[in-house]
């Protein structure tokens, strides 16, 4: 199954109540997909297919504040244009899982991958899920759903996926049966609800200077409380189907003397990569971070603790910043530690631009001599980039 | 033939550009040359017309013409456009649109550029369906036809654009359709010629997604659609209701005068700035404000 089959086949799965949707390459074929499960009478959900993303992020809240399990799929300027809304889910607490067909941004106009879209939204409050792959998806997705609707977290989650490297390549995929979806995820009863009629309640009134801040605090308590939710979720996953997850992915790790961080697609290439050098007796090891938000900061401090150099890959740009998201966070992990481990930061792949083995090998060439040397002034490098700045 | 030939070698753009990306068949290269021959028929420098467009497969007309082109976000044509108009009046502005960009996702922009009246032309590509990305049901799809996300007929209904650019205030608003192309682009002609909000309405065929699903064999058979299933307006006039089911109506449904948004906003503001009473309240203002500045002073407590 591609990526969008996948993720088509895990909402089918799962069932909501309620599912909105508008196209947006290259999230098309997973709505088709999801439509034709409807029309086919393959799964009981309301659809609609309104007129925008804007609308969709609404009627999903809506349909959220009414109680129901409401889902909704999206990509680049989509999640852009539903960026309002996407606050506003979180704000509300509204458990609205959202698979994202990672694409970048405009303008100018491309279709391809890269992160800009959901590293734009990493501060709306939702829990970011990145997948490394089809199964990655549909599994994410299966556990975003439990993550979300968890008493201690109630915040939205977004599934993230590669546009057109995951969305439309496809692989085997494990499925789980439908009986142990519907075992898995339970039934769901919304803790408020504005359709209940005999404790009526009212959802996103004015709160000025007097409870504003204290509402905000009570979102930070919930994303507080979603690592350990999270990991937990993650290993009853695993006992239900042999995939077990946590934050994050520590790939030859352990004794790594060159650790390269990423997200994404990027991962499996990677792993192909660290396993060539570590033949050639180089010391590599990959970290693929599964969770973005929540940031697991101490752990993935701790597990890059043993690397001499860092490299991190990032596929999007924050300008004006030092470095992209992935970058900063991972220094800002590590501030503190007493580590003092020589960081570069690598951007990489923007509008689909090819993440080639010989590209990463490049990466890792990189970090002996800031493994040697600590931390360059050339630390944030432009990898594949043609012309100035690209390695 | 030579004609055309001049037009396209005057108003493309060669090299890389071309050919188009769309379909062999697809009414939008229909569309876009009713477009240049209207503008080649008015004689504007071609340096003095900017053609926007959101996006979609009709969004990707202004590659390919040699204007000042804008090729901008899904929906949003209009809004672009607004913004050139306002910064440069001078210039004859065209935004080229899909039924979804024009109707769907754009269609708040859309009955506002309407109600507003500035002096624009919008030509709707109206293939009744997402074309570009996979012939989803947009809001002109006919109710029961097809689309992927309406596997077994749509079960909504299509908005009537030219009505409701007439209700929403245009003050040009014409229908015609690919098949009729000489006529389209004397439409559209007339539309550009126009003072105000202009909406041209073009019927046109994406076969690739709406005519393969609602049993079209080919292009030319949604152009015999067309030339079967439209009236000009004039014969409309005097035929019954039963006879004008499942029919198009093909014409000039309004030309209205009606002040111009630009004009109106240069009138007022001639009207201020030479109405004494206008002016001496505009003066009272700037020197409460003066007074205030002065009295926020550290100076003066
Ligand atoms: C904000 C946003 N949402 C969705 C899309 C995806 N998208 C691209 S074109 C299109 C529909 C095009 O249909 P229409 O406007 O009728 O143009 P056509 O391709 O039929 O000419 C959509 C939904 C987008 N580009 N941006
Ligand atoms: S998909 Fe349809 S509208 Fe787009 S180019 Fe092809 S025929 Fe034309
Ligand atoms: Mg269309």
């Amino acid at each position: 199954m591609t990526g969008n089959d996948a993720t088509a086949e895990a909402m089918r799965q799962i069932a909501p109540d309620v599912v909105t949707c508008f196209p947006i390459t290259p999230q098309t074929e997973l709505m088709h997909k999801f439509a034709e499960h409807v029309a086919d009478g393959d799964v009981d959900t309301e659809l609609v297919l309104v007129e925008s993303e804007h609308s969709a992020m609404s009627a999903a809240v809506g349909a959220a504040a009414a109680g129901a399990r409401a889902m909704t799929a999206t990509a680049a300027n989509g999640l852009a244009l539903m960026w309002e809304i996407v606050y506003i889910a979180a704000s509300y607490r509204l458990p609205i899982v959202m698979p994202v067909v990672n694409r970048a941004l405009s303008g100018p106009i491309n279709i391809h991958c890269d992160h800009s879209d959901t590293m734009g939204c990493r501060d709306t409050g939702w829990i970011q899920l990145y997948s490394e792959n089809a199964q990655e998806a549909y599994d994410n997705t299966l556990q975003a759903l439990r993550i979300a609707e968890h008493p201690d977290v109630l915040l939205p989650v977004m599934v993230t996926f590669d546009g057109f490297i995951l969305s439309h390549t496809a692989e085997i995929l494990e499925g789980l049966e439908d009986a142990e979806v519907k075992d898995w995820i339970g039934t769901y009863e919304a803790k408020y609800s504005i359709l209940n009629t005999d404790d009526p309640v009212t959802i996103g009134p004015l709160d000025l200077q007097d409870y504003y801040f204290e509402h905000k605090r009570q979102q930070v308590e919930g994303m507080r409380h979603a690592p350990d939710v999270i990991r937990e979720i993650g290993r009853a996953y695993g006992e239900l189907c042999g995939r077990s997850y946590d934050l994050f992915e520590a790939y030859r790790l352990e004794d790594a003397e060159l650790a390269v961080v990423a997200l994404g697609s990027t991962c499996g290439t990677t792993k192909v990569v660290v396993d060539e050098l570590r033949e050639q007796g180089v010391k590599a090891g990959l970290l693929k971070i599964r969770s973005f938000r929540p940031f697991p900061e101490a752990e993935i401090a701790e597990a890059l603790g043993n690397a001499k150099a860092i490299g991190v890959l990032d596929r999007s740009i924050s300008f004006g910043a030092p470095g992209g998201p992935v970058h900063k966070e991972i220094k800002a992990a590590l501030y503190g530690t007493g580590h003092e481990i020589g960081i570069v930061n690598y951007i990489y792949g923007l509008g689909g631009r090819d993440m080639s083995m010989n590209d990463i090998k490049t990466a890792f060439a990189g970090l002996e001599k800031v493994a040697r040397e600590g931390t360059p002034d050339d630390n944030i490098r432009f990898l594949g980039l043609r012309g100035e700045g690209g390695v | 033939m030579s004609e055309a030939i001049e037009v396209a070698r005057t108003y493309l753009r060669p090299g890389k550009k071309l050919p188009t990306v769309w379909c062999g068949g697809c009414g939008l290269g229909i569309i876009m040359s009713a477009m240049l021959r209207a503008i080649a028929a008015i004689g504007v420098d071609k340096n003095k017309v900017a053609v926007v467009s959101g996006i979609g497969c009709t969004g990707r007309m202004p590659t390919y013409v040699d204007f000042n082109t804008l090729h901008t976000t899904h929906g949003r044509g209009l809004a672009f456009a607004t913004g050139v108009k306002l910064a440069r009046p001078e210039l004859t502005v065209i935004a080229a649109m899909g039924d979804g960009d024009a109707l769907a996702i754009g269609g708040n922009h859309f009955i506002h550029a309407c109600r507003r009246n500035i002096d624009m032309t919008a030509i709707v590509a109206n293939n009744q369906i997402y074309g570009m990305t996979g012939g989803q049901y947009s809001p002109t799809t006919p109710h029961g036809k097809r689309g992927t996300t309406a596997p077994y007929g749509n079960i909504e209904y299509a908005f009537d654009t030219t009505a409701l650019a007439v209700g929403a205030g245009a003050t040009f608003v014409a229908r015609s359709s690919v098949y009729h192309a000489r006529e389209a682009g004397l439409l559209i002609e007339k539309a550009i010629r126009h003072k105000g909000f202009s909406v041209v309405e073009i019927i046109s065929n994406c076969h690739t997604s709406y005519g393969r699903m609602n049993k079209f064999a080919s292009p030319v058979a949604m152009l015999e659609w067309m030339r079967d299933n439209s009236v000009s307006i004039k014969a409309a006039e005097h035929m019954d209701a039963d006879a004008l089911e499942g029919k198009f109506t093909r014409g000039v449904m309004v030309e209205s005068d009606k002040p111009e948004f630009i004009q109106s906003y240069d009138e007022m503001a001639e009207r201020v700035a030479t109405d004494p009473a206008a002016v001496a309240n505009v003066k009272k203002v700037i020197q409460s404000y003066d007074a205030m500045a002065d009295r926020l002073k550290p100076e003066n407590g």
